[in-house]
């Protein structure tokens, strides 16, 4: 026994790290470091490449040993390993400069990828450029980005400029100010013939149609035998009638604007030399790239981020805003919430308040829980089955019948995919509420009780108001939730592209039937559907940027709200 | 807890041992005990009886036969050791015991002569007639404007005036007005601690209840909102009946007109205060009164 001890105290003394420093703080504390490391990492990723995406870079010729010429804004550069059949397509002097490159770089050879543009002359809107093969880089004074409405950029130097075919302009600096002074009306125009496009033929097909279900709906109920029939018939063909000249009308509005439109023209030459005529109406925006001040880049940079947060996108997403998806997921998030929060909160009442404990209570709770942790998926084929197929089609066939065989609410649409989310969200709102009722002293129901208060009373006046904090944060959890979800928004709703917004002018305003566009399938469909996927990768960024920032917004709100409402039912002393 | 060890425990059930006189072992043995009600209380006008009142909390009996009669404008004061069953009678009066889902009762309670416990009784209604404080202050996370009105609130007054003269009149008989009558829209949980007890008195006092339940109301107090609270029942005998639940013997030989002394369930002694502290029947409460048990 005395001889144990001091062994032990030595042993101790040794090993310090376990004797004093506790190991199991390190072991603790790095994985609390990894965590963080990794959310770090993502959102610097994200962060970085969301907001230097849409910075205007500037645009490089270069000309290549083998004559030709690639202009263009250089996208990223890498090292790689060429192959030996890579090897032998260079230039005997090329292939020279190679050798020495990979000697002095262990067998790597550098290479640049440059957004050519140019769609419909090269085939590519990317070319990948070797280091050895460029003879000459050069950055033209007058090299001009144009984003254009359809065909993606195009990268030149003006050359003239033409009003009905004839040139006033020869040097580039004049065509540069003929273009500014002339551009904004001319966009100004083109957004005049989307409205009458979209609004104006809308409203008169909306008419059309209305007229159109009338008669089917007359066939229908009395058979195309009926007088009734007869008389919708020819409301129908008067329509029909008025519509073709309403029509014709505003084509002609459309190609009047169209020709004033194409008076204007830029004569453009590419890096290799080519002369294009563009359309002024073609352009969405441009900027001579080497010409800009740093003033200069931020408003293109600004006007960029006003355009992907306000417009409709162009070009199978990859070019364009995302108005309509952060639409899309703002009003579906909002009618999710006015549907899971009621439901949430009465089930939790019920369930906290009312319900005598017991195996079976211990069970429904053990139930919901288990429903947090269901993938969401399967609330998707939930919704699609259920909602979509069974619900809306039994509202089809009672109420748009006329429309058949189109379905109305028999697909997947904004109502069902909110319904659907609300369900997703469901055990959200109800944990949280419930731990929030829970958290309702119990002396505050006693108190209110002894004043003779009944339950709902006591509930009503007393629980529910104290209660509320946890509410609103199990609501904007639930928000946070269902507006990041994206595997069931693609049974039951959510598409690429909606041709038209869930609400707007017509009646009845807020069209519950409508295909929606979504942040987060939006994500998806840039990433994995576009063709263009170098030019729509930093857009998966941009997009993924906003729906971070819009998901920490909700939660930075429920924070707030949670600490301001607790203040308030703080008590003083106790 | 207090410790009952040094009481010798005899067989359990009802036969205990015949030649033990002291009360407290035949209680332990879960014996019955008959209760010494001193003669004054039967000369007083009555306004509460409890009627052999027995009360289980599922299987295990937490008061048994309790017989006693509460005088009106009186304060009548429980008191006895821990787990004796004083607030659970106490709680018994407004049936607050009834939101506890295990809870069954015998006998019978009688407030101005209508029974408590008979079937059909309104428990809402009921309520509305006491008023009740408890052991920790309790208002609610609302303005002490509509802390005091709360009982008025729930029975759908909405005239102002009314609202208005039923605050000043509740909070001046519970000696908070003059602290809080520049600042009645204020939250009452900014109140100190004493405030919102005296707070949950007005509003215990409001609805002008025919008995007023109090549990242990300064046990979460400091002595100086203790005083108050216990000038302002000094204030209250006479015009509010007060039944009073205490750990403190000089809170209640301080303020008591009546004292009842309970014993694991049962009660034991019942009479005036004085006599209770001073010379009571039973040898038993004297132990307890003088601190050497308990």
């Amino acid at each position: 026994m005395t001889d144990l001890h001091p062994r032990r105290t030595a042993r101790r003394a040794q090993s310090s790290l376990l004797g004093q420093g506790e190991p199991m703080v390190w072991l603790t504390g790095g994985g609390l470091v990894i965590a963080l490391l990794m959310i770090v990492g993502l959102l610097a990723l994200i962060v970085v490449q969301g907001v230097t995406t849409l910075w205007p870079r500037p645009v490089v010729r270069l000309t290549l040993d083998d004559g030709r010429v690639v202009m263009g804004e250089i996208t990223r550069e890498e090292s790689y390993r060429p192959t030996s059949v890579q090897l032998d397509a260079l230039s005997p002097t090329s292939a020279r400069r190679a050798r020495a490159e990979m000697e002095a770089n262990a067998g790597m050879l550098h290479r640049r990828l440059v957004r050519v543009g140019n769609f419909e002359l090269t085939g590519d809107h990317f070319q990948w450029v070797d280091h050895v093969n460029v003879v000459l880089e050069e950055r033209p004074e007058w090299a001009v980005v144009f984003e254009r409405v359809a065909w993606g950029r195009f990268y030149g130097i003006p050359k003239a400029f033409l009003e009905n075919g004839q040139p006033v302009a020869e040097t580039a600096e004049e065509v540069w100010r003929r273009f500014m002074a002339l551009h904004s009306t001319v966009v100004a125009r083109r957004a005049q013939r989307r409205r009458l496009e979209t609004r104006a033929i809308g409203a008169i097909n909306a008419r059309l149609e209305s007229a159109r279900l009338a008669m089917r709906a007359a066939e229908i109920r009395s058979g195309t035998a009926s007088v009734e029939y007869e008389t919708r018939r020819r409301e129908y063909e008067q329509t029909a009638r008025e519509v073709s000249h309403e029509f014709a009308r505003i084509s002609g509005e459309i190609a009047a604007l169209n020709a004033e439109n194409a008076k204007a023209q830029l004569v453009v030459q590419t890096g290799d030399g080519r002369d294009v005529t563009l359309g002024l109406g073609d352009i969405v925006r441009a900027y001579p790239a080497n010409r800009l001040t740093a003033m200069g880049r931020l408003a293109v940079y600004l006007s960029r981020w006003w355009e992907f947060l306000a417009d409709e996108p162009r070009e199978a997403n990859s070019e364009g805003g995302v108005f309509p998806a952060l639409f899309g997921t703002a009003v579906m998030t909002l009618l999710m919430s006015l549907a899971v929060v009621p439901f949430g909160v009465m089930a939790a009442l019920y369930l906290r308040e009312y319900a005598c404990g017991g195996p079976l209570l211990s069970a429904v709770r053990i139930a919901i829980n288990n429903l947090a942790g269901v993938p969401s998926i399967v609330f998707g084929v939930f919704g699609l089955g259920f909602f979509c197929y069974l619900v809306g089609a039994s509202l089809d066939e009672l109420f748009f019948a006329a429309k058949l065989p189109n379905p109305t609410f028999g697909k997947g649409g904004l109502l069902w995919a909110s319904l659907t989310l609300a369900l997703l969200t469901l055990p959200v709102v109800i944990v949280a509420t419930e731990e929030a009722l829970a958290a309702v002293p119990n002396s505050m129901r006693e108190g209110s009780y002894a004043c003779g208060a009944s339950r709902w009373q006591t509930i009503k006046r007393i629980v529910l108001p104290r209660a509320m904090p946890g509410i609103m944060t199990g609501m904007i959890l639930a928000m946070a939730r269902g507006a990041g979800e994206v595997a069931p928004l693609m049974l039951v709703g959510a598409v690429k592209l909606a041709p038209e917004l869930p609400i707007d002018g017509s009646f009845p305003f807020l069209h519950l039937h409508r295909s929606f566009m979504h942040l987060g399938f939006h994500i998806y469909d840039l990433g994995f559907q576009s063709q263009n996927s170098e030019a729509a990768k930093p857009m998966v960024y941009t997009t993924t940027l906003l729906l971070i920032v819009l998901i920490f917004v909700l939660n930075v709100i429920a924070v707030q709200l949670r600490t301001r409402l607790r203040r308030k039912f703080a008590s003083a002393v106790f | 807890m207090h410790s009952v060890t040094h009481i010798p425990a005899g067989p359990r059930g009802d036969t205990f041992d015949e030649t033990t006189t002291n009360r407290l072992a035949i209680v332990a043995a879960g014996g019955r005990v008959p209760t010494e009600t001193h003669p004054a209380i039967a000369a007083e006008p009555i306004v509460l009886e409890i009627d052999h009142f027995n009360l289980y909390y599922g299987t295990k009996q937490a008061l048994f036969d309790v017989t006693m009669n509460i005088a009106r404008g009186k304060v009548t004061a429980l008191i006895g050791p821990s787990g004796c069953g004083k607030s659970t009678l106490l709680r018994s009066v407004n049936r607050i015991n009834d939101l506890i889902s295990s809870v069954r009762i015998a006998g019978d309670m009688r407030l101005n002569g209508m029974s408590l416990y008979a079937p059909g009784v309104d428990v809402i209604e009921l309520r509305k007639r006491m008023g009740m404080v408890f052991q920790k202050p309790n208002p609610f996370p609302m303005s002490i404007y509509e802390n005091v009105v709360y009982p008025l609130r729930i029975d759908g007054e909405t005239n102002r005036g009314v609202l208005d003269e039923v605050c000043e009149r509740s909070l001046r008989g519970a000696a908070l007005w003059e602290e809080v009558k520049d600042r009645l829209q204020e939250n009452a949980l900014t109140l100190s601690g004493g405030q919102q007890q005296r707070l949950c008195i007005a509003r215990a006092i409001a609805a002008e209840p025919e008995v007023l339940l109090m549990d242990e109301p300064c046990s979460a107090l400091d002595p100086i909102a203790t005083t108050k609270i216990e000038n302002l029942i000094a204030q209250l005998r006479g015009e509010y009946t007060i039944l009073i639940v205490t750990h403190n013997m000089q809170q209640a030989a301080r303020i008591s007109d009546y004292t009842a002394f309970l014993y694991l369930g049962r009660l034991l002694e019942y009479g005036p205060t004085e006599t209770i502290f001073q010379s009571p029947r039973l040898s038993e409460t004297l132990d307890y009164v003088t601190g050497r048990f308990g």
